[in-house]
């Protein structure tokens, strides 16, 4: 047989393997969670038709799923009045010019009250601000830590005393500090923004910086040996033998701080009024109606899959930058 | 952009000539005139707070129907949290100016609370609240509340919540009530309700930094912000509450309680929220706030117009859930005119929300002045204070000289008639003694001393506390 000839065989062998593999698997990776999801929803349905509230009747997924479709039209219902109100904005700019040669026109944003889906955009965005400011800080301090005994056992009691406490009892302080010192005539954020941002920074910060600390100092001693016997300089042991060797606990890390970023933002904006999904929930709950709970189960709902969305994302960077492909990521 | 061609002048022109033709009212040049008395607004771009009430309405108003647009000005409408985010965020300039409780520019201005110089040159409203006990509360009451036709006899005095409440204290129970703020509308007619009824509503003594209100107090009133009323006493922490609509009627809807007067029945016609803004930005932003103004006065116009007509649509309006939010039908059981105080016992109550008439947006003096008494016999003012000092406070806070510049503008330009307003030439700002309150005492906004002198319950004359 030809060398060419077995590798076709050992394709078709591979194919008819997998195709048989891939029957077998598809009964747990697709049917278990559909199954899961269909018991859920059943139940969901079941159990919310027992419980009345003062607001009525908990939402079942029928009234979920009609809200959802309500805050859609609601969205591009927005959109167009954005736009009609760009168009009038237009024609009083003229017809300010027109008595008025010296204004300088100028298109303003609109000023209609943000949708859920600007609400989403909002949050996405302000956690991965807070995020990555958390990152930028936690990754280098929790190498330093890891790499000196001295830096970890002067650090360590800080790191201790702060992980534990609540975003919300950082809010106050933050919101003050930052009316106070971020203080500018045209600000390029708002000072909502800033504070939200800031308050999941400085709950996200821990989790990395305690993993890359453990992550970095566990790190195997063969390759600490390898790295003495080619007498790698500080730098080139940092990049060639820390880092790669870390990837995997820094980013448990990171996927442990980004989870805790989402959900302390959400809190964060409920509690501050600043815009997002946070306020997206308080406002649903402040108006009271009969539509209230539903829209908030939407918000719930897509909190959880953005949620999903963010972890799953890491994780596949994850994979993309670890050099052992082999180790079992979940 | 577009270059100022001779082609475009002429368009503009004959544009302007039509509209003029078309309001044929005033005469052409005297309109054209006097709408160039207002310049161009100094800010374009303004974001206003407000609470989740009816009686923002002038504001949802105002944005929807392009009467800011029609000034020049881009308003954002933002909801806040509670008064107190609110007054913060005017004072430290997110907010250019917001919905606020007629008590508050006046608490700002002397110092109660967070201390901060705020005018108000338009008042939003007149009633528009009410006082709702739970169920529980309700059953206990109602054993004392005299009957027609199977009916309660309107209105219910203090006097029959006066046993439950000896009933509870007896008990060693604290009989506790929400209002929405110490210098709300609502506390105010609560404390006046309850002490007409003999139940004292307690002293707040801020020169010994007690700030709780609850100075020999019989019911401990609170501050809940009006949205989670209802939840509050639902969760049982307080037994009723004063405030404004939705949210009484919403408690009949939930079924969680009833509503048992009105503000009206308390003070007819009393004034309730004001737009207010600091003092600072109305210095900075004069031709802006006139034009504010100028818009609010057309909401106001609007929302009272022919009778009332345009309420239905103002109501779904406000259901949005950017404005008010609530269900449709509950904002409109108070906003078209009706009250459900006990569910079923749906009355009529035309005058329940006043936007307009009676010259409900005029800045009166008066109005100012009856605030100022009622902090003064609460203890917020805890010093005795001359007539004259109540007189120049209101005249420091409350601004009908610029409310009359607005209001004559839009006169001028046809967009008015000056029926609709008081005589500007002849208004001292002070309306005429008015008898109108649950315990029949007379308020003579010229004579703050006395009408304290004439209350049983509450601070008067020399006494600090």
């Amino acid at each position: 047989m030809s060398k060419s000839a077995q590798i076709v065989t050992s394709i078709t062998n591979l194919n008819a393997q997998s195709v048989k593999r891939n029957l077998f698997n598809v009964g747990p990776t697709f049917l278990l969670p559909v199954i899961g999801l269909l018991l859920f929803l059943a139940l969901w349905n079941g159990v919310a038709k027992t419980i009345d509230t003062s607001l009525g009747q908990f939402p079942g997924p029928a009234q979920v799923w009609e809200q959802g479709s309500t805050l859609i039209d609601e969205h591009f219902a927005q959109r167009d009045k954005a736009e009609a109100f760009y168009e009038r904005q237009h024609k009083r700019n003229e017809a300010r010019l027109a008595k008025d040669p010296d204004y300088q026109p100028k298109v303003r944003p609109f000023t209609g009250a943000p949708t859920f889906f600007d609400q989403i955009w909002t949050s996405l965005y302000t956690v991965m601000v807070g995020f990555v400011i958390a990152s930028l800080i936690a990754i280098p301090v929790g190498i330093l830590c890891g790499l000196s005994k001295s830096a970890y056992t002067a650090i360590n009691p800080l790191i201790q005393l702060f992980k534990p406490v609540s975003p919300l009892a950082w809010l106050p302080l933050v919101t003050m500090v930052v009316s106070a010192v971020y203080v500018s005539d045209d600000p390029m954020f708002s000072k909502s923004f800033v504070t939200s941002a800031f308050t999941v920074s400085l709950c996200c910060l821990w989790p990395t910086l305690i993993n890359t600390a453990v992550g970095v100092s566990n790190i195997d001693k063969d390759l600490i040996n390898v790295s003495r016997v080619l007498r790698l300089d500080q730098f080139t042991h940092l990049r060639k033998i820390v880092l790669p060797a870390s990837i995997p606990m820094i980013f448990t890390g990171l996927r442990l701080s980004l989870g805790i970023g989402w959900m302390v933002l959400i809190a964060a904006e409920m509690l501050a009024q600043n815009p997002g999904l946070g306020k997206f929930v308080w406002d649903e709950f402040q108006n009271g109606s009969s539509e209230s709970l539903a829209r908030i189960m939407v918000a719930v709902l897509t909190i959880g899959a953005i949620g999903f969305v963010l972890d799953r994302g890491m994780l596949s960077i994850q994979r993309w930058v670890s050099w052992d492909k082999n180790s079992a990521l979940r | 952009m577009k270059t100022n061609t001779p082609l475009s002048r002429v368009k503009q022109w004959v544009k302007a000539a039509s509209t003029s033709l078309l309001l044929a009212t005033a005469p052409v040049a005297v309109s054209q005139l006097q709408a160039q008395d207002i310049d161009w607004p100094e800010k374009e771009e303004l974001k206003f707070g407000f609470i989740k009430l009816t009686d923002m309405a002038p504001l949802a108003i105002a944005y929807e129907k392009g009467y800011f647009e029609d000034e020049g000005l881009y308003v954002t409408l933002e909801a806040q949290a509670n008064w107190k985010v609110l007054l913060d965020r005017v004072i430290d300039g997110q907010l250019d100016g917001a919905h606020m409780l007629a008590g508050q520019p006046l608490g700002a201005t002397i110092g109660f609370g967070t201390q901060a110089h705020i005018v108000t040159a338009f008042s939003m409203d007149l009633n528009g609240n009410g006082i709702t006990v739970s169920n529980d509360i309700w059953e206990q009451m109602k054993a004392h509340v005299p009957q027609e036709n199977g009916k309660p006899v309107h209105p219910i005095k203090a006097d029959y919540l006066k046993p439950v409440v000896d009933d509870y204290r007896g008990k060693g129970k604290p009989f506790k009530m929400g209002m929405v703020f110490p210098v709300s509308t609502h506390n105010y007619e609560l404390r006046y309700w309850l002490a007409a009824g003999g139940i004292h509503p307690g002293y707040y003594a801020p020169h010994k930094g007690d700030t709780s209100g609850q100075i020999d107090a019989e019911a401990l009133l609170s501050v809940t912000p009006p949205p989670q009323m209802p939840a509050t006493m639902e969760a049982g922490t307080i037994y009723g509450y004063c405030v404004g609509e939705p949210w009484n009627q919403q408690a009949v809807f939930k079924g969680i309680g009833v509503p048992v007067i009105t503000d009206y029945e308390i003070w007819k016609n009393n004034p309730e929220k004001v737009f207010g803004v600091s003092k600072a930005w109305a210095d900075k932003n004069p031709n802006t706030h006139l034009r504010v103004v100028k818009a609010l006065i057309r909401a106001a116009m609007w929302l009272d117009e022919n009778n009332n007509a345009n309420r239905p649509e103002a109501v779904k309006i406000l259901a949005k859930s950017a404005y008010v939010g609530a269900d449709a039908d509950v904002i409109a059981n108070s906003m078209t005119g009706t009250f459900e105080y006990e569910k079923g016992d749906k009355r009529e109550v035309p005058d329940f929300n006043v936007f307009f008439r009676y010259n409900a947006t005029y800045p009166y003096y008066s109005d100012a002045i009856w605030y100022l008494t009622q902090m003064r016999r609460w203890g917020q003012i805890s010093e005795p204070k001359s007539d004259t000092w109540f007189m120049d406070t209101a005249k420091k806070v409350y601004r009908p000289d610029i409310y009359a510049i607005a209001a004559k503008a839009l006169i001028a330009e046809g967009k008015a008639k000056a029926a609709d307003f008081p005589d500007f030439a002849t208004e001292s700002g002070f309306k005429p003694p008015q008898t109108e309150f649950i315990d029949e005492v007379t308020f003579d906004g010229t004579k703050p001393n006395e009408y304290l002198e004439k209350f049983s319950i509450g601070l008067k004359g020399k006494t600090v506390l």
